[in-house]
Order: structure tokens, then C-alpha cells, then sequence
């Protein structure tokens, strides 16, 4: 286990300096635009992973004797699949090159304006979550780190031996779908869990009502013909996507039997 | 109409500025902005005091020199005009307007409210141009066919003034729609087309030395913008700057 855990660690060191040494490097990431298409290509990366993630996340409505194998069946192919180890590590590349960049194009944007205004109205001339996204992605960041702990670090980490799982075959895995429903539906902390985080999905929401498009306009996608198109879509997704996934930790704790 | 007006004083380029606030009584609604401030600054010089510095030229929206952050918003509260078509009716009796220079590290303060744009200028000799020779063989314009919406487009986006509204209006001080409008203009047209590759490149870089910041597509430049230049040129100049560069 302490031997994973190094390994783990530097891994993550190691992928943490290459992309540094990238970005400070690269003819790619020099410019202003060149940091604004990386921002985009991942920010659009990772909305495709939202969707995986949530077609896995709502089999956990599912009620039932069935509902137990199928996720953990599901969650052991999410984490045997070579296929899926590949996307996984792209899907934390992504995160970490998203926040990167965008620290310094943060950075960079309050350089460029060391004076401020003693009136200045944004509000007239752009939407609230246009300006936010440095703080809202930070909101998500502090919510991924969260949902890791809870989850990825207890797969990976916990030594819990009553969540051990025996599938069909024989074999023995933890199981995931008894520590998530018991995380949600724990006495004391369940309830404050769902509300964490239905806040962080608000804050997924608003940075998605903004990211989404922004992303389509930094690559370059902006016609008349297709606008309305990827706007009703951006402003589809940032309801749809984190609202899906709002519901399940209340469904769990209110609604789905107790275990 | 009676107005307390808070505006920014700046003895010169070094000096720390600061607010300072005026009285002004019977302005008509009928006058520009500058005809206020031009009426505000006979009474400073009346009582011997010094009058406040601020860019003007053409007085009819067309040169690009007034700026002027009014009351939070580049050129005020009026949306599609410069500060010189921008009117007092659009204020009320016992207002207060504050008065301060655009702002940005690229926009350097001269004095009071005048800021140096000339970083726009440099933008723009980077690669905002066309290198024909139009000395005594010049072309019969019909001779080169182009497409009524790109030829519209082109002038849309050529009707930019350099103002500066963008860039001042912008949360991150980014010059990315003055230098997209500048980079579409010729992009656009077949005269533009030859050099659209080394001009936007060229062009982009120089707008990143200068200072200004990186867009993070708000929105707020276009609906500053007293000429209106619109997003889709940023996303042009997206384009033509990730085609230049993988090329």
C-alpha cells in the first residue's frame, strides 16, 4: 500500500513539472491566445468527461438487489480498463493544465491594469459568471479535492474491510457502491455531503453557463449560422449536466432505502 | 442642472493622482460631455486654477481621441457613442459623475484624464497594413470581385476609431477586439489575404508585449465599443492566429 502511494505521488510530481516546464517553454503556450486555446481544448475535454461521469453516477438511482452489482461492476471497469486508465490520466492532466493556465492567465490579466477604477459598473456590460470563473473554479477545485477524498482516495487508500465486495466471478473488490451510499446517508454527515455538494454543482453550473461558450469562441468557432446553436447548448448543458448530478446524494439520503 | 463631479487630477506621468471634487452648476441638458467639462474648466481658469487635461479632436464620433471613464463604463452610460456624443440628459440634476483615464498598464497616465494609446499605434505598424504599391497603378476597384457580406464584414470591423473603449471596459485590460478588429479588416479582403499569416502573428505578439491582458470573452469591449465591433472578430482572430501558427 505505502509502496502505491509513493508511486502515486511521483506520478503526480513528475506530470506536474513536465507540464510546467512545458508551458514556460513551449512555442505553444507563449502567447495570450495560444494559453486561451489550451484553456478552451481543456475546459471542452473535460465537459465530454462530465458526461461520462454522469451516465456512470446515475446508475446509482437504481433501486433494488441488481443495483449494488451493476455499479460495482461498473466502477471495477472504470478502473481495470486500459482504455479508461488512459482517459483517466488525460482527465487529471486536463484538470491540472486547466487551473495552471489559468493561474496564470489570472495572473497575468491583473498585471495588465495595476491601477484601478474608483467606479467601475462590469455589471452593465457583461454577465456575473464571465468574471467569476477564476472563483468558481476555484470552488470546484476545493470540490474535486473533496470528492477525491471521499471516494477516489478511499478506493485507492481506505482500508475499509466491511466494504469489500465478492463479484459474480469470484473475484474481490471494494465496493463502491456501499461507501458512496453510506457516505450520503450517514446520520451526521450525510445531509451537510448533499449540500456541499449541490453548492459546488451551482458553482459547476455557473462556470459551465460561461466556460462552455467561451470555449467554442477561443477556438475560433463563432458564425452566425452556428452561434444559437452552441448557446443553447452551453446554456442546456450548465443546468442539465450539474442538476443530474446534484439529485443524487439527496436521492440517496432521502429517497433510496437504508443500508 | 447642478452636478458634483469627482474627477481624476494627475500633475504628470510620475505623479500620484488622486480625485478631486468639483462643483458645476447651470449645465444644459443640450450639451455634450465635453461641453461640460469644457464649461467647468473656463470657471477653473476664471478663478486661476489649473483646467483638467482631457483628449478631444473631432467632436462628432469619428477620431477616436475623447476616452473617459464615466461613472464606471468607458465613454458613460450611452451605448454606441463616443464621450463627445454623449449628452447631459443622460444624467440627472444633483448627479455625481466620477471622472477618471482609462486604465491599463499599457495606457500609461500623461496627466488628469489623458492616458498614451500609442501602444495601439505599435500594434497596428506590426503588421496592420498592406504592403501594395498603390503609386500610379492603382487597380480599378471593380477589377477584383469580393463578397458583399465579407466586404461588409471588412468595413464593419474597419470601422473601428482606436478609441481604446475595449480596453478600458475590459476586467482584464485586453486589446484582443481593437487588434481582431484591426487583423480582420484585411484579413478579410483578397488585398489582405497575401500577408494574413505573418500580420497576425506579428500582431499578436506586439499586443502582448505592450501589456494588456488576455480576453476572456465577457463580452464587455463589445458593448462598450461606441462603434459597435463586434465578438465574432476576436474569434476570427483566433482562427487566423492558430492557422498562422501550426502552419
Amino acid at each position: 500500500m505505502f509502496a502505491n502511494e509513493v508511486k502515486e505521488r511521483i506520478f503526480a510530481f513528475t506530470l506536474l513539472k513536465i507540464i510546467t516546464n512545458f508551458m514556460a517553454k513551449s512555442a505553444l503556450l507563449k502567447s495570450s491566445l495560444a494559453k486561451k486555446y489550451w484553456m478552451a481544448f481543456t475546459g471542452l475535454f473535460l465537459c465530454l468527461f462530465l458526461v461520462g461521469h454522469l451516465a456512470g453516477n446515475l446508475q446509482l438511482l437504481a433501486t433494488g438487489e441488481g443495483a449494488r452489482d451493476q455499479f460495482n461492476e461498473y466502477a471495477l471497469f472504470m478502473t481495470t480498463n486500459p482504455i479508461v486508465r488512459v482517459l483517466s490520466i488525460v482527465t487529471f492532466a486536463s484538470i491540472l493544465f486547466h487551473v495552471i493556465d489559468g493561474i496564470v492567465l489570472t495572473v497575468n490579466n491583473r498585471k495588465a491594469r495595476p491601477q484601478g477604477y474608483a467606479s467601475f459598473k462590469p455589471a452593465t456590460n457583461s454577465k456575473w459568471s464571465s468574471r467569476n470563473m477564476g472563483v468558481l473554479g476555484t470552488v470546484i477545485l476545493a470540490f474535486i479535492v473533496i470528492h477525491l477524498i471521499n471516494f477516489w482516495g478511499e478506493m485507492k487508500f481506505g482500508g475499509l474491510d466491511d466494504t469489500v465486495y465478492q463479484t459474480a466471478n469470484g473475484e474481490t473488490v471494494k465496493d463502491l457502491y456501499t461507501l458512496t451510499i453510506r457516505t450520503f446517508q450517514d446520520a451526521e454527515m450525510g445531509l451537510i455531503w448533499a449540500i456541499i455538494y449541490l453548492i459546488s454543482m451551482i458553482a459547476i453550473g455557473f462556470h459551465l453557463y460561461h466556460g462552455f461558450g467561451s470555449g467554442f469562441q477561443s477556438l475560433g468557432v463563432n458564425h452566425p449560422k452556428y452561434n444559437n446553436f452552441v448557446r443553447k447548448t452551453g446554456v442546456a448543458f450548465s443546468i442539465i449536466v450539474p442538476l443530474l448530478f446534484a439529485i443524487i446524494p439527496f436521492y440517496i439520503y432521502f429517497v433510496l432505502e437504508k443500508i | 442642472m447642478n452636478l458634483t463631479l469627482k474627477i481624476w487630477r494627475q500633475k504628470d506621468a510620475t505623479s500620484k493622482g488622486a480625485i478631486q471634487t468639483y462643483q458645476l452648476e447651470g449645465v444644459e441638458p443640450d450639451m455634450s460631455f465635453l461641453e461640460m467639462l469644457d464649461v467647468l474648466n473656463q470657471e477653473l481658469i476664471d478663478k486661476g486654477e489649473e483646467p483638467v487635461v482631457f483628449d478631444h479632436d473631432c467632436r462628432e464620433g469619428i477620431c477616436g481621441t475623447c476616452s473617459l471613464q464615466i461613472n464606471g463604463e468607458p465613454h458613460g452610460p450611452d451605448r454606441g457613442v463616443t464621450t463627445c456624443q454623449l449628452h447631459m440628459r443622460m444624467f440627472k440634476d444633483g448627479d455625481t459623475i466620477t471622472i477618471e483615464p482609462f486604465r491599463a498598464k499599457a495606457f500609461p497616465v500623461i496627466k488628469d484624464l489623458v492616458v498614451d494609446r500609442s501602444s495601439f499605434e505599435r500594434i497596428q505598424q506590426a503588421g496592420g497594413y498592406v504592403s501594395v504599391n498603390t503609386s500610379g497603378n492603382t487597380q480599378d476597384a471593380n477589377s477584383i470581385p469580393i463578397a458583399k457580406d465579407k466586404a461588409d464584414a471588412a468595413f464593419y470591423a474597419a470601422t473601428c476609431i482606436g478609441c481604446g473603449a475595449c480596453v478600458a471596459a475590459c476586467k482584464n485590460a485586453s486589446a484582443m477586439l481593437f487588434t481582431s478588429a484591426k487583423v480582420s479588416q484585411m484579413a478579410l479582403l483578397p488585398q489582405g489575404e497575401v500577408e494574413a499569416d505573418r500580420r497576425v502573428l506579428a500582431m499578436v505578439e506586439q499586443m502582448d508585449k505592450e501589456g494588456f491582458g488576455n480576453c476572456t470573452n465577457t463580452g464587455a469591449c463589445e458593448i462598450e465599443c461606441p462603434k459597435g465591433i463586434s465578438l465574432e472578430n476576436i474569434a476570427r482572430m483566433n482562427r487566423e492566429y492558430l492557422r498562422a501558427s501550426v502552419k
